[in-house]
């Protein structure tokens, strides 16, 4: 397309990923053959989409295809195929269905495909309950779905509480896999950076793997030239701010699911919910998705002129030819655009309509506040306000942790009251939540200086027998204010907020209405621009978990003659935990500002709500 | 040199010859009181005394088997201590087969190691066996015997034994005249004589009786042989005569009357064009247009057909028959005016520094091609190295005259011929033509060289060919380290250290493939130390568990990082483990423990709490506590859960938590009371939604108790109430509100009520 070729160096192509994941789908639907009814692990349905459609499916002999609930399934299939995600829960759920089954004296045969891969613990929940002889087991390496042209995610949004909070290390084993499956396509990647423990845990996985695969000699060169692995700890701030770009907008609104959002009545104008998948293919989304959204309207109703104008040239044409081409080649492209168009401008003036809410400003104002750290203390009346008049919870939640966050912790008597309150208002139970939310180090007390200090060491005695998880909080506990130091060190909030160029932007910090750049990607810049660490130590140290970088291509380079010489230029950047669509905004900025091109791939896409919803205690 | 045709003999338009491969390494081996078991594709050899013939016994009366090489060199022999051995024969991978008298198989290796057994069924044991014959099936080997009542039961493939009974023959109450196996079109048959009658028998049950395909009157067949293709059957008739035709019987080549009434001792197929009797010092070849040749011979000998032709073992010599290959016919028969045969002259005199040279390639100038090839094809077909490098010469003199030339068949012949001179040497003996190299394919031939122990040539003819290490070297050295761990009598230290340094650098070993041979053989600790050098850890975690070593294994697992392997050794161990010993050993590890943590926190809360409380942890005992109180539909078990959660809060000095679930104890008495006395329900509502329910329902004074007992704050209060009258519409009570004291949060929030619910 001509427009990869504006963009500088061309990216690899990811659709390669999906045919694989596709394939495998097809193969083990194929062994077991003739017809059958698929259930699905609700966790897989919208990434499924990604993959293969209905048709696909039903081409390859399933018949019916249910969700997987605690509900009987009564298809009229005598073979039945579960899809699922390899977790406990859904093993257990499989295992009681079979067990009706075979109450009601059902015979059937039963598939159970696992993806990514199949864990010994769900074999051995089968075993518990009586069903392993019953059923065979397959797994489908499905980890990475390109979402995007330039977007790869897991789809697994459960990573960030299993492995952040618990502690629970299944899935590094698949993310190291994905990162084999990427460079056995790519080619090897000669440059890794990473920040955090478990950035440094896949890196090294990867190694291992890649080295019991043996150093073969690919015949692709390599693709893709740096590698940078960010755990989601490193930077919690980003992911909590309201995302103000259209397409984080799109996602806080109205929840992008795997790259495709739906669009109720009061967005369609009309009665019904549309679906669309949202891609770089789709060329008004692709002008507005990184846009800041003052920034959107104005485009969208230049670009309907323009529409306007390629639909009028209709009444200008000459000839019965002129006319046969303008049909055949233009209109189709013109009608697409205009319901593209239609369905944009919908839904900004909902957006519009839920942002010009009376606190919505001041909801913005207590961020900025927060994040140049002035004014905190009326920021904590707002929040404070927001708990008693029974704001959205998740909304107080995402606050309160970002007020944590970016002061390095609250003083005592605020934490404690803010904490009453708040069980006051959403409810006992939410106790878990805070506690969670404590252990992840997203909402904390600040650590009392030394007066109290001997009460605090005895506190610490008593959480250091928490065990594992708990020895962790210890590590991952901020130091005072230490987001502030990083902060100035990065230089993450602009000096001149006011007048801020939202239009035409040359500061990263566009995505956040010029109040602050993402901090993930500022780092990102200045450690690949170094090409390592040296220099940004200092920055480093005040971060969770070690850094670290391999780099490979130097030494290679004489022998690297089959590589692609725009791969220098290719970036794959990976969030352990997950990353908001803001980020990936922001990193195609910078891939435009210095010649870079950008691939995102992370375990889940996810914004601020998201991202406390999954830890919270109370489900 | 004597001239190559010498030994070549006219049979119809073709010749045959017959070359000495071998001068036989075994010494007072008298083939006529043995009975001989030769494996096809110059496989080894299998001797057993012949008990039919009388001889002397000297010493012990038990038999032994001997196994030689093909060239006569002894690989081993086994001292037979089982029942009365009736058939010896060979597998298609090169195992012995020795069918005893009760119908059971034993199997052993080359080196005469028991491998395996299995029995032809308990009709066969009962009946006891009294033939039996060993084929190629379309399965592998296939392996079928007769009973002393004349029934036949088969195999299709010795490695997997399924035994199928063939149909009865009617009427058979005598051994029948002769039978034979013929495996065609993924079916094996067998087809028997009894005297003139000819029945082909399957196993579905059928038999069809066949007619009689030759012209004259006979009494009976009294041996018949298939070719090795199964194409083709050979007939000899109690009056001399020799029928030969298609193995389905519907064409005949030709009658033969050997006027020689008496059976010959063998009858076998040279190849596919030529069928040999041998009587006693004759052997007689008859081809299919009735053409014969006969060769005297002067000592017993045994017939071992091949693909392409036939191997004869003697007392003294091992030889093989076969047709002259067509191009080998073309470059050397004598006036041969083929362009193979004028470039080998050519080749020769120019070797000989005369310009003959140049008329012999002038003469076939446009030829050249064909004349190079035919020389290439015709050196493989040369056993005689000499002679090889003579044609090969021939050839590579006529590439020189041509310019786009493809190299490759001529380079891939020579490698072809060095790897088969090597395998032919004697001290191998594997006499491997070319055409049974190519349907036997490489790999099965370093197989075959594996099975001999000969690791050194095995790794050279891959090095040499190139092959890719993971399906060549790294395998031939997985199976030598496989063997060497079973010489028991080497130190452990030294195996596995003279191990490590020959595979140290190989990709693809897996040491756990070799670490599970040495456990097998009951070496543990030489399994250990292997195990070492196992970069994956998912291999070598199992081995581990499967010899008990599973401290070891847990420590490996949680190096390895894989939580599913760590999962996997923690059950095992619990399995295996008493409930206070296994907590005792995953206490050690933490990934362990907080994995089995995990684990019951969805399979076993019970459990759950008991590791909590052995680990003093009463921060989580208590957080599951309230989670196990939110999930509890009684009542009093709720409150019971809740109080164990303030006492464990307590316990852990987190006296906020115990002081906020104190508090919902109370507000869930609180609530069940207002349950009671108001028929509403207010249970799992916060503390603001019950006060807020209570005062949209008008209850204001309810609701200013809890707002006392639970010390709810003014600003709270009042946006609480603010909002809750205006939701409830009483509006003159929020008038009264307004009014009754100065409001702590600004009277903005009334004007915001009513604009929101439209009182304007």
């Amino acid at each position: 397309m001509a427009v990869s070729a504006v963009l500088g160096p061309k990216l690899p192509d990811l659709q390669y990923l999906k045919r694989l994941a596709r394939d495998q789908l097809v193969h083990l639907l194929e062994s077991l053959p003739g017809r059958k009814d698929l259930v699905i692990d609700p966790d897989l349905m919208t990434p499924l989409d990604r993959i293969a459609g209905a048709s696909l499916l039903k081409q390859h002999g399933v018949d019916k295809i249910f969700k997987l609930e605690r509900t009987k399934i009564h298809g009229g299939c005598d073979q039945l195929v579960y899809l699922v995600r390899s977790k406990l829960t859904t093993t257990k759920l499989i295992a009681d269905q079979i067990t009706a089954d075979i109450r009601d004296a059902r015979k059937r045969k039963y598939k159970i495909i696992m993806t990514p891969r199949r864990l010994q613990v769900c074999d051995m929940v089968l075993e518990h309950e009586g069903v392993f002889g019953l059923v065979s087991i397959e797994e489908l390496h499905l980890d990475l779905i390109p979402l995007d042209r330039d977007l790869l995610s897991m789809e697994l949004p459960q990573f960030f509480r299993d492995y952040f909070l618990h502690g629970d290390q299944t899935w590094l084993a698949s993310i190291a896999k994905s990162l084999v499956n990427i460079q056995s396509l790519f080619g090897p990647i000669p440059n890794i950076y990473g920040q955090g423990r478990c950035a440094k845990m896949v890196a090294d996985m990867v190694d291992m793997m890649m080295s019991e695969l043996g150093e073969r000699q690919s015949p692709i060169g390599c693709e893709i030239g740096h590698l940078f692995l960010i755990d989601r700890d490193v930077d919690y701030v980003t992911p909590l701010c309201t995302q103000v770009t259209y397409e984080g907008l799109l996602d806080d609104i109205f929840g992008i699911k795997s790259g495709s959002v739906e669009f109720g009545p009061d967005v369609t104008g009309t009665d019904k919910s549309i679906k669309i998948m949202l891609s770089g293919e789709d060329e008004v989304f692709r002008a507005i998705r990184d846009r800041h959204f003052s920034n959107v309207f104005g485009f969208l109703s230049a670009k309907a002129k323009e529409l306007q104008t390629s639909y009028d040239k209709r009444h200008n044409l000459k000839s019965v030819q002129d006319m046969k081409q303008f049909v055949s080649e233009e209109l189709s492209n013109l009608k697409k655009q205009h319901k593209a168009l239609t369905l944009h401008i919908g839904a900004c003036e909902t957006i519009t309509k839920n942002k010009s809410r009376g606190d919505f400003e001041e909801q913005m104002r207590t961020e900025h506040g927060l994040l140049e750290g002035v004014d905190v203390r009326e920021c904590i009346n707002f929040i404070e306000e927001s708990i008693n008049r029974q704001h959205s919870r998740t909304e107080v939640l995402r606050l309160l942790c970002m007020l944590s966050s970016t002061q390095g912790g609250l003083p005592s008597k605020d934490y404690k009251s803010l904490k009453t309150q708040f069980l006051q208002s959403y409810g006992t139970e939410h106790l878990l939540t805070l506690h969670n939310l404590k252990k992840l180090g997203l909402f904390v007390e600040q650590q009392a200086p030394d007066a109290t200090a001997n009460k605090l060491t005895d506190k610490m005695a008593a959480k250091l027998t928490d065990g594992m998880a708990s020895l962790q909080l210890q590590l991952q506990l901020p130091k005072k204010s230490q987001f502030r130091a990083v902060s100035r060190k990065l230089n993450l909030i602009p000096k001149s907020a006011e007048n801020f160029e939202l239009r035409n932007p040359n500061d990263m910090a566009y995505v956040f209405s010029g109040a602050y750049a993402p901090l993930s990607c500022k780092l990102i810049e200045q450690v690949l621009q170094r090409e390592g660490w040296t220099g940004v130590e200092d920055i480093a140290k005040l971060l969770p978990g070690d850094n670290f970088v391999h780099l490979k291509a130097k030494s290679a380079k004489g022998k690297a003659s089959g590589s692609n010489p725009d791969s220098d230029k290719i970036v794959l950047v990976y969030f352990l935990g997950g990353c908001s669509y803001t980020e990936v905004s922001a990193l195609r900025f910078l891939g435009k500002q210095k010649g870079y091109r950008f691939l995102v791939a992370t375990t889940a896409l996810v914004n601020g709500g998201r991202l406390i919803e999954s830890v919270s205690g109370w489900k | 040199m004597a001239h190559v045709t010498g030994d070549w003999n006219p049979l119809g338009q073709v010749f045959y010859r017959k070359q000495e491969i071998y001068t036989l390494g075994w010494r007072d081996i008298d083939l006529d009181k043995f009975v001989v078991a030769a494996a096809p594709y110059g496989g080894p050899v299998a001797l057993i005394r012949d008990e039919t013939k009388l001889v002397r016994v000297q010493g012990s009366i038990r038999p032994v088997i001997y196994i030689y090489t093909s060239s006569g060199r002894e690989i081993s022999s086994i001292r037979w201590n089982s029942g009365h051995v009736i058939h010896l024969g060979w597998s298609c991978s090169e195992e012995l087969l020795c069918v005893q008298e009760d119908g059971s198989v034993l199997v052993y290796d080359i080196f005469g190691q028991f491998k395996r057994t299995f029995s032809m069924g308990t009709e066969a044991k009962e009946m006891k066996v009294r033939d039996c014959r060993i084929f190629n099936s379309h399965q592998g080997t296939g392996l079928a015997v007769m009973t002393s009542s004349y029934r036949i039961f088969m195999v299709n493939n010795v490695d997997e034994p399924r035994i199928r009974r063939m149909a009865d023959v009617p009427g058979l109450d005598a051994p029948p005249s002769s039978w034979v196996v013929i495996s065609q079109d993924r079916q094996s048959r067998v087809l028997l004589a009894r005297e003139n009658d000819l029945y082909l028998l399957d196993h579905g049950g059928q038999y069809s009786r066949q007619l009689a395909p030759v012209s004259q009157q006979v009494e009976a067949y009294t041996e018949m042989a298939v070719s090795f293709n199964n194409k083709y059957l050979a007939l000899f008739t109690n009056t001399g005569l020799l029928w030969i035709g298609s193995s389905d019987l519907e064409r005949a080549y030709c009658e033969f009357d050997t006027k020689c009434p008496q059976r010959p001792k063998q009858l076998a197929w040279c190849g596919t064009g030529a069928i040999v009797g041998y009587w006693e010092n004759i052997l007689l070849m008859v081809g299919p247009g009735k053409d014969y040749v006969k060769y005297n011979v002067d000592s017993t000998v045994h017939l071992v057909p091949e693909l392409d032709g036939l191997r004869i073992l003697s007392n003294y010599s091992h030889e093989f028959l076969h047709k002259v290959p067509s191009v080998v016919e073309c470059v050397f028969k004598i006036g041969s005016i083929e362009p193979g045969a004028m470039l080998y002259e050519a080749s020769r005199e120019f070797q000989n520094g005369s310009p003959k040279a140049d008329e012999y390639i002038r003469m076939i100038q446009d030829r050249l091609t064909v004349a190079v090839d035919q020389c290439i094809q015709a050196a493989g077909c040369e056993h005689e190295p000499t002679t090889q490098r003579m044609l090969l010469r021939a050839a590579s003199f006529g590439k020189c005259f041509l310019s786009d030339m493809n190299p490759e068949p001529f380079v891939r012949m020579c490698r072809t011929l060095r790897v088969l001179n090597s395998v032919r040497d004697f001290t191998i003996g594997i006499p491997l033509s070319c055409a049974q190299l190519e349907q036997l394919s490489m790999p099965v031939l370093i197989d075959r060289l594996v099975l001999r122990r000969q690791y050194p040539l095995a790794i050279r003819v891959c090095q040499y060919l190139k092959m890719p290490e993971a399906e060549g070297v790294s395998r031939i050295l997985a199976h030598w380290a496989c063997y060497k761990v079973q010489q028991t009598h080497v130190d452990d230290e030294l195996i596995a250290r003279s191990i490590n340094e020959k595979l140290r650098d190989t990709p693809g070993i897996s040491y756990s493939e070799i670490a599970a041979k040495a456990a097998e053989c009951g070496r543990t600790e030489l399994a250990i130390r292997l195990l070492e050098y196992e970069p994956k850890s998912a291999e070598q975690v199992p081995l581990l568990m499967k010899m008990g070593r599973d401290q070891l294994a847990l420590a490996k697992a949680v190096d390895s990082g894989d939580t599913d392997l760590v999962y996997t050794v923690v059950m095992h161990l619990k399995e295996k483990l008493t409930l206070g010993d296994f907590l005792m050993t995953i206490r050690n590890l933490p990934t362990a423990q907080s994995l089995y943590l995990q684990y019951c926190k969805e399979q076993n809360r019970e459990m759950l709490q008991d590791l909590y409380y052995q680990e003093d942890n009463f921060q989580e005992s208590a957080n599951c506590r309230v989670m196990d109180s939110y999930n509890e539909t009684r009542m009093d078990e709720r409150l019971r859960n809740l109080q164990q959660a303030q006492e464990a809060y307590t316990k852990a000095r987190n006296e906020f938590a115990a002081k906020v679930t104190e508090e919902q104890v109370r507000l869930l008495k609180y609530q069940m009371r207002l349950e009671e006395e108001l028929k509403r329900p207010y249970l799992d509502l916060s503390l603001h939604d019950t006060i807020s329910q209570l005062t949209t329902e008008g209850n204001h004074k309810l609701a200013e108790q809890l707002r006392k007992e639970f010390k709810v704050p003014d600003k709270r209060f009042w946006w609480l109430k603010i909002q809750a009258l205006a939701e409830g519409s009483d509006w003159a009570e929020l008038d009264r509100f307004a009014k009754s004291k100065k409001s702590p949060i600004g009277y903005e929030p009334f004007i915001d009520v009513c604009l929101k619910h439209q009182n304007r």
